[in-house]
C-alpha cells in the first residue's frame, strides 16, 4: 500500500509540478534571449507567477516521494514505472492546459503504459 | 574547426553526460536510501532524525549532484537543440537505470521486466517525436486548440 501512494505523490506531484512550471512559463512568454542577465530576468518574472510556487512545491513532494521509494524497492524497478508521468502528462495537458495531443502521443501513451503493466507483472 | 561542427561535438558530448548522469543519480540516491536504513517520518523528532540520516549519506549528495549535472546539461543543449532532437535521450535514461541497478547494486531484473522497460524506452521515444507544438496560433494572435 505505501508502495502505491509513493508512486501516485512521484507521477501526479511529479506531473502536476511541471504542468504548473509549465503554465507559468507561457503566462511569462517565451524565452528568446539566453543571455545570462536575460536568463535570471525570466527567472524574476516567473517567481512572480503563484503556478510557478506551486509547481515547485510539487516537485519538491514528488523527489522526496521518489527517495521514499527507493529506500524500500530497486531502482530497476521504480525508475522505469515513473514514466507512467508520461500518461498523468498526456491526460494533464488534455484537461489542465486544453492542448490538443496527437495521436502518435497517444501512441507513445499507450506503449509506456504496456511496458509498466510488464515491469510490475515482472516484479512479481 | 566550423561552427556547425562545434555544434554537433557539443550536442553529442552533452546528450552523452544525460544519458550517463540522469540514471547514474537515480542509482546514487537508490544506493544512498539504502544505506540509510528505516525512514520515519512521525513524530517530529523522528523526521528530523531520519532527515539528518539520509543527508549524511554520500551517496544521496553524489546522487543529487549528478541529477544537477543532468538538468543543467538538458537546459543548455535545449538552448541551441531541438526538444524532439534531444528527448530520446531521456528514453535511453530508463534502460541505462536499470541496467546500472543490474551491474552497480546488484538488482534482480527478471527477463519480462526488460521487456518492460524496452517498451517502455519505445513509447517516450514515440512521445518525444510527436509534435512539441499542440497549438494553432490565429490571425488575432489568440490560441486556439
Amino acid at each position: 500500500m505505501l508502495e502505491v501512494i509513493l508512486f501516485l505523490l512521484i507521477v501526479v506531484a511529479g506531473t502536476g509540478g511541471e504542468l504548473c512550471v509549465s503554465r507559468a512559463m507561457k503566462a511569462v512568454g517565451e524565452v528568446k534571449d539566453f543571455r545570462p542577465a536575460a536568463i535570471v530576468r525570466v527567472i524574476g518574472r516567473a517567481l512572480r507567477v503563484g503556478w510557478m510556487w506551486a509547481g515547485v512545491g510539487l516537485m519538491a513532494l514528488a523527489f522526496f516521494s521518489l527517495l521514499g521509494a527507493l529506500s524500500i524497492l530497486n531502482v530497476s524497478f521504480v525508475v522505469p514505472v515513473t514514466a507512467l508521468s508520461y500518461v498523468a502528462g498526456a491526460l494533464g495537458a488534455v484537461f489542465f492546459l486544453r492542448e490538443r495531443v496527437s495521436r502518435r502521443r497517444w501512441a507513445g501513451v499507450f506503449l509506456v503504459s504496456l511496458g509498466v503493466t510488464l515491469v510490475f507483472l515482472g516484479n512479481r | 574547426m566550423t561552427i556547425p561542427k562545434i555544434r554537433h561535438i557539443k550536442t553529442y558530448l552533452l546528450i552523452g553526460v544525460m544519458v550517463i548522469a540522469g540514471p547514474l543519480g537515480n542509482v546514487l540516491l537508490g544506493k544512498g536510501m539504502k544505506q540509510a536504513g528505516r525512514l520515519a517520518v512521525w513524530p517530529p523528532a523522528e523526521a528530523l532524525h531520519t532527515a539528518l540520516r539520509v543527508f549524511g549519506t554520500g551517496s544521496i549528495w553524489l546522487g543529487v549532484a549528478s541529477l544537477l549535472t543532468f538538468l543543467l546539461a538538458n537546459v543548455l543543449v535545449l538552448s541551441w537543440a531541438d526538444y524532439s532532437y534531444v528527448q530520446p535521450a531521456s528514453s535511453v535514461g530508463y534502460g541505462v537505470s536499470a541496467l546500472l541497478g543490474y551491474f552497480m547494486l546488484s538488482e534482480p531484473v527478471s527477463p519480462l521486466r526488460w521487456l518492460g522497460i524496452a517498451i517502455i524506452c519505445l513509447g517516450v521515444l514515440v512521445v518525444g517525436q510527436s509534435n512539441p507544438r499542440s497549438l494553432e496560433r490565429s490571425p488575432t494572435g489568440m490560441e486556439r486548440s
